[in-house]
């Protein structure tokens, strides 16, 4: 249950992070909180009680104690793919600074229609 | 202030919704489906011992086969991104210290063995292709970041990159010739926990192994040289 609420809470400051925060870098925090708590309670719900991770070994061969795979699977994959857009999103920061000379949204004049 | 009261109780109605969806999936339940039928399956038709890599690459190998490619786009945009910008690139060095240097030379080669050791047993403990392909990625950054003069060789690089990526979809495409369907499992599936079994997995996530780590490797000089190389506008 704790990692529900955790999840829950991560993913809340992503999204304040977003909408509140004016520095850039904050912002690209912000979303990176938000792939941490989405990739958490993604794992979390696959979770079983009293079982362990879907790997076979000498000692664990029985597969009914092992928890739901597919949903650690799917967050390997989300791993991935927030890291590359997470370089993504950081270069754009710096090309942005390079061409304004500021990282406040507000200050990026031409963002705005 | 009242920007901040509305935006707060608009994150708690999207909190409170996800958290009326999650009522339905009590923590710790039961709640396999398709779950089940992996677990079972894993070991008589993939003959890998990590259930979460043969599901990853056998039974959803043509979604991870999108991964790849979203992987190869981001560095490519990364790559596009800075190449659009000046040429003019001053050289403004900080210095790094002894230690650094040093343990660098020192852990730099194991960094690269652990990083091969993790995506050549993906199929046997937890580990694979991405994770081992990162951690060889964080060996270059060590690099850059304790040698001021390192440059990658991006030819070389990229020369691996495709590489990898070719091995996946010849993989892929030995399965739809010989066997059925794209990415059928061709090699033989081999005794279980042994180095040499899980099928197609293996070469695989070679190839994905290496493909990740000069992409990100690539990713990382291309952030690194704005930080070295131009230093900011004076």
């Amino acid at each position: 249950m704790i990692f529900y609420v955790s999840a829950l809470l991560i993913i809340g400051i992503g999204i304040y992070a977003i909408i509140i925060k004016k520095n850039l870098i904050k912002i690209i925090i912000g979303l990176d909180l938000i792939e941490t708590g989405i990739n958490l309670l993604i794992v979390s719900i696959g979770y079983i009680n009293g079982k362990t991770a879907p790997i076979f070994s000498k000692g664990v061969m029985n597969a009914s104690r092992m928890v739901d795979s597919v949903p650690q699977a799917l967050t390997l994959t989300s791993i991935v793919i927030g890291a590359s857009e997470l370089a993504l999103a950081a270069a754009f920061v710096v090309l942005l600074y390079r061409k304004y000379g500021t990282l406040d949204v507000r200050k990026i004049r031409s963002l705005r229609w | 202030m009242i920007r901040k009261i509305v935006y707060g109780i608009f994150i708690l109605i999207i909190v409170a919704a996800v958290s009326m969806f999650l009522m339905s999936y009590p923590f710790g339940s039961d709640k396999m489906d398709v779950g089940k039928y992996y677990l079972e399956n894993t070991v008589p038709q993939t003959g890998a011992a990590n259930v979460v890599t043969s599901v990853t690459l056998f039974y959803r190998g043509f979604d991870t086969l999108g991964e790849v490619t979203v992987l190869f786009t981001a560095a490519l945009g990364v790559s596009i991104l800075y190449f659009i910008e000046d040429k003019k690139r001053k050289t403004r060095i900080v210095e790094s210290n002894f230690v650094t240097k040093v343990g660098t030379r020192v852990v730099f080669p194991f960094i690269l063995l652990v990083g091969a050791y993790i995506f050549m047993h993906g199929h046997l403990t937890p580990g694979g292709g991405f994770q081992g392909g990162a951690l060889i990625a964080t060996g270059f950054l060590l690099l850059y970041l304790a040698y001021e003069e390192t440059s990658i060789n991006r030819a070389k690089f990229y020369l691996v990159e495709g590489l990898g990526g070719l091995t996946y979809v010849t993989m892929g495409l030995l399965g739809y010739f010989m066997k059925d369907s794209f990415l059928a499992n061709v090699l033989p599936n081999g005794q279980l926990f042994n180095l040499l079994s899980g099928g197609i997995i293996l070469p695989i996530y070679i190839g994905v192994g290496l493909k990740v780590g000069s992409e990100l490797s690539n990713i990382i000089d291309d952030l690194m040289c704005e930080v070295k190389c131009d230093g900011g506008e004076e």
